[in-house]
């Protein structure tokens, strides 16, 4: 026995003790619901992402403290049945199943009941301790719904209905009493046996006693509910039976058994029959307990739609749109931009001052060449970030986004891809690592991946600084928007052909079937809107802080070390001996040493150098040619003009087809470290993840030398 | 026993056959069992009332079902059948298999 064994190590003792004190509260329902809304009204800003074991992906967890009791609150992801289809459904259903929340809270769009109560009578299969939430009731009630609480409540076992709106706050305190009543055993579960009509009721009874003769494993409580799955057919449950069961594959095969016996009797498959059954069960629900004032209405909705989803105006308008949100980014970040840099600078400035002035020290150089300057470098991008983020929210949460999903989809095809996928490659724009993430709706592993290979090409916020530094270097003032559309351009149309090729090669087959709901239009709360690119942007700051953190540190030492001989360095400028410092360090000699191979792409030894550090985090270029040219450190802490000398430097020392070449060399090149890392987290190994790195490398080296060597050949290397 | 969605099999036609405005009630869907059970829990179900929000040729297609709207691309509206049906009270869906 170990004797620092933790005190919680009896599970028993320890879930008794906590059962009243601390409860985890799972928020499940179906996408568009308003779920999230809920969420922040019950947690406020006390959010953080928590991780689960067996869960892959982060979940935003909150706590609340209500009537004495700790409450956890979990945020699903949104999900229309425990039939799981899309990545992201797993995650929710999982959690419900397996980690057995205290209380969950089906939030329910109220003036879409039918639908939404399908997974309500899911929840009510599986016997959980449930709490209803009706939200959106404002809506429910102006389009004439009259719900009676008390019948619906007794038509559903009981199960507590609050009334809420979400997005006024109201009801959120309700919410809580129930959930507590729920969850500390004052208001009693009670388990509805639903029927599923006598034939199938007694296929599931004669599995569950299979399977509760067999099983150790599993709760009793579960068991008409696998038996149930089982009759579905899905996949999962059929996989943990055969795994856990010692009698598994005797158990499949009597499902199997009364899979054809139910097909023969009703000449549909069991699923069908069960999905009939539930939603007459909710119609009979819904007969008794709603009341329709009003027959019909004109749905504002669709009158917008008939606008932005037009056939002709969609595009455009779309496209429009687009062109703010970036105008938006680059122009409104520009100032608190600015503001961050004199930060950073003054803080390295003080830093600096702890050492006597002249003093060289490592740790002086350490702290302010390296964590400093490094994520400095990467933090002053958060106001872009931000409002490129917010941009993004307000489009999501307007319910624009599945619009531009629907008005995409037709060229998305053309890629063997569909409308959905469109919807990462625009956060693409902003930062490859959420982009990835939001492949998470995505139903097809196969189209995950294809858009996960394809969106670094998107070219994202990190690499403009790069075209912002090099395009007014090398390019009149007037060429300038045209190049930058130009690059942007190059990036879309590799991804398309990526896509194409791709999908030809390694991901052959036909295209998945696209279905996606287009939500209502709606006024975005400006709450939800904070929350939402606060989210994303602290993502963003933790990653500056933690990966971007320890990079730098080891570009800082690549860049450092090995020391030139001191008496190398007598006798000439700070910038001249910084520069023969990092000729002569690590970084310095990788760049030398692939000179041979860069060379046709127009890149010497100093190109080489800043493109090593680009590898971290590609913003890092621009800081590491700074160095490069003996021009970084003090010498140009005249605040915003900091560039233009080494613009000068830069147009005197290339050719505008050099310019070029690096441009494109950065922009189809190497996904950065960040991305290689949230690659191999949501596509599950590390094989994508360095496939997709070597093979952009591989597309970069073959576009900027074809580009280079044609441009020579044309006569433009003199430019 | 009778199956009423055999009988209703009889005049089905694909979804994608509608013009807009029209209203159907789902009859089958011809898909993948994983597909299925995301457009049974999304309301396309057997007996569900739909109506069609807009048919464009090439593009996807919009349905509204239990007042949500639903895109589907075209080669799913060509694999959801249904039976044309005139604007009615309109009996609640799932009684057709009581």
């Amino acid at each position: 026995m170990d004797p620092n064994e933790p005190p919680d190590a009896h599970p028993c003792d320890a879930d008794h003790a906590q059962a009243k004190a601390r409860l985890t509260v799972a928020l499940v329902g179906n996408p568009n619901t308003g779920k999230t809304t809920i969420f922040n009204n019950l947690t406020g800003a006390r959010q953080h992402v928590g991780n689960y074991p067996g869960v892959t992906v982060e979940l935003k967890e909150g706590v609340r403290v209500h009537g004495g009791r700790r409450l956890k609150i979990v945020d699903l992801p949104g999900t229309y049945s425990l039939t799981a289809y899309s990545e992201d459904e797993l995650v929710a259903r999982d959690f419900v199943i397996d980690a057995h929340p205290d209380v969950i809270v089906h939030v329910v769009d109220a003036s879409n009941l039918e639908r939404n109560l399908y997974l309500a009578v899911q929840l009510l299969e599986l016997g959980v301790p449930l709490v209803v939430a009706l939200n959106m009731s404002d809506v429910a009630a102006e389009r004439g719904y009259a719900i009676d609480l008390g019948k619906l409540s007794a038509l559903l076992g009981d199960v507590p209905l609050v009334r809420t709106v979400g997005h006024r706050n109201e009801g959120t305190e309700d919410l809580l009493d129930a959930v507590v009543a729920v969850g500390t055993g004052v208001h009693p579960v009670r388990r509805v046996p639903v029927s599923h009509g006598r034939e199938v009721d007694e296929e599931v009874a004669k599995l569950a006693g299979l399977l509760e003769a067999d099983a150790p494993l599993l709760a009793p409580r579960e068991t008409p509910w696998i038996a149930l799955k089982l009759l579905e057919g899905d996949g999962r449950v059929r996989q943990r039976v055969q795994e856990r069961c010692a009698q598994g594959a005797a158990v499949l095969a009597a499902a199997e058994a009364s899979v054809r016996h139910l097909e023969g009797l009703f000449g549909d498959g069991p699923e069908v029959v069960i999905a009939d059954r539930r939603y007459g069960f909710i119609s009979g629900a819904c007969q008794e307990a709603v009341r329709r004032t009003i027959e019909s209405r004109h749905e504002m909705s669709d009158r917008v739609d008939a606008i932005l989803t037009h056939p002709v105006l969609g595009l455009p308008i779309f496209l429009g749109l687009m062109y703010a949100v970036f105008w938006a980014t680059f122009r409104l970040g520009e100032w608190p931009m600015r503001g961050i840099e004199m930060g950073f600078k003054h803080l390295g400035a003080l830093v600096a001052g702890l050492w006597a002035p002249g003093a060289s020290s490592a740790i002086k150089s350490l702290l302010v060449d390296g964590v400093i300057g490094g994520v400095g470098g990467v933090v002053v991008f958060l106001p872009s970030i931000l409002i490129l983020f917010l941009a993004i929210a307000v489009l999501e949460d307007s319910g624009y986004m599945a619009r531009a999903a629907f008005i995409m989809d037709r060229w998305m095809h053309k890629i063997g891809l569909h409308g959905k996928s469109f919807i990462p490659m625009l956060i693409g724009f902003g930062c490859t690592v959420p982009a990835i993430m939001a492949t998470r709706v995505l139903e097809s592993r196969r189209d995950r991946l294809v858009t996960m290979l394809i969106l670094p090409l998107m070219s994202c916020g990190a690499r403009l600084t790069i075209y912002a530094m090099l395009i007014p270097a090398f390019f009149p003032a007037a060429w300038r928007g045209p190049v930058l559309w130009c690059i942007y351009l190059v990036g879309i149309v590799a991804a398309v052909a990526l896509a194409k090729v791709l999908r030809l090669t390694l991901f052959r087959g036909e295209a998945t079937p696209f279905v996606m709901e287009l939500p209502p239009y709606r006024m975005p709360t400006l709450r939800s809107l904070l929350i939402h690119a606060w989210d994303r942007g602290w993502l963003y700051l933790r990653k500056a802080g933690t990966l971007i953190l320890a990079v730098s540190v080891c570009m800082w030492a690549l860049t450092s070390y090995p020391k030139p001989p001191a008496d190398a360095a007598a006798g000439v400028s700070e910038g001249a001996r910084r520069a023969a410092e990092l000729e002569y360090s690590v970084a310095g000699r990788l760049g030398q040493a692939l000179e041979p191979v860069m060379r046709p792409l127009g890149f010497d030894w100093r190109i080489n150098t800043a493109l090593v550090g680009a590898f971290a985090a590609k913003e890092v270029f621009v800081a590491q040619m700074g160095i490069v040219f003996s021009l970084g450190g003090e010498e140009t802490a005249d605040g915003g003009e900091s560039l233009d000398p080494l613009r000068r430097r830069l147009s005197e020392t290339y050719t505008p087809l050099q310019g070029l070449s690096i441009m494109l060399f950065c922009l189809l090149g190497f996904p950065c470290m960040a991305t290689v890392a949230v690659m191999r987290s949501e596509s599950g190994t590390w094989r994508w993840a360095l496939l997709q790195w070597a093979g952009l490398a591989v597309l970069a080296y073959g576009v900027s030398l074809a580009v280079y060597q044609a441009g020579l050949g044309l006569g433009l290397g003199g430019g | 026993m009778t199956k009423p969605h055999e009988q209703l099999a009889q005049a089905a036609v694909p979804l994608s056959a509608l013009p807009d405005g029209a209203r159907a009630r789902l009859v089958r869907v011809e898909a993948g069992h994983g597909l299925r059970a995301r457009l049974t829990a999304m309301g396309l179900a057997p007996g569900a009332e739909v109506q069609v929000v807009a048919n464009r040729g090439g593009g996807p297609f919009v349905v509204a079902v239990h007042g949500t709207r639903i895109v589907l691309g075209r080669g799913m509206a060509h694999k959801v059948y249904v039976v044309s049906e005139e604007p009615r009270g309109g009996a609640a869906p799932g009684e057709a298999a009581g």
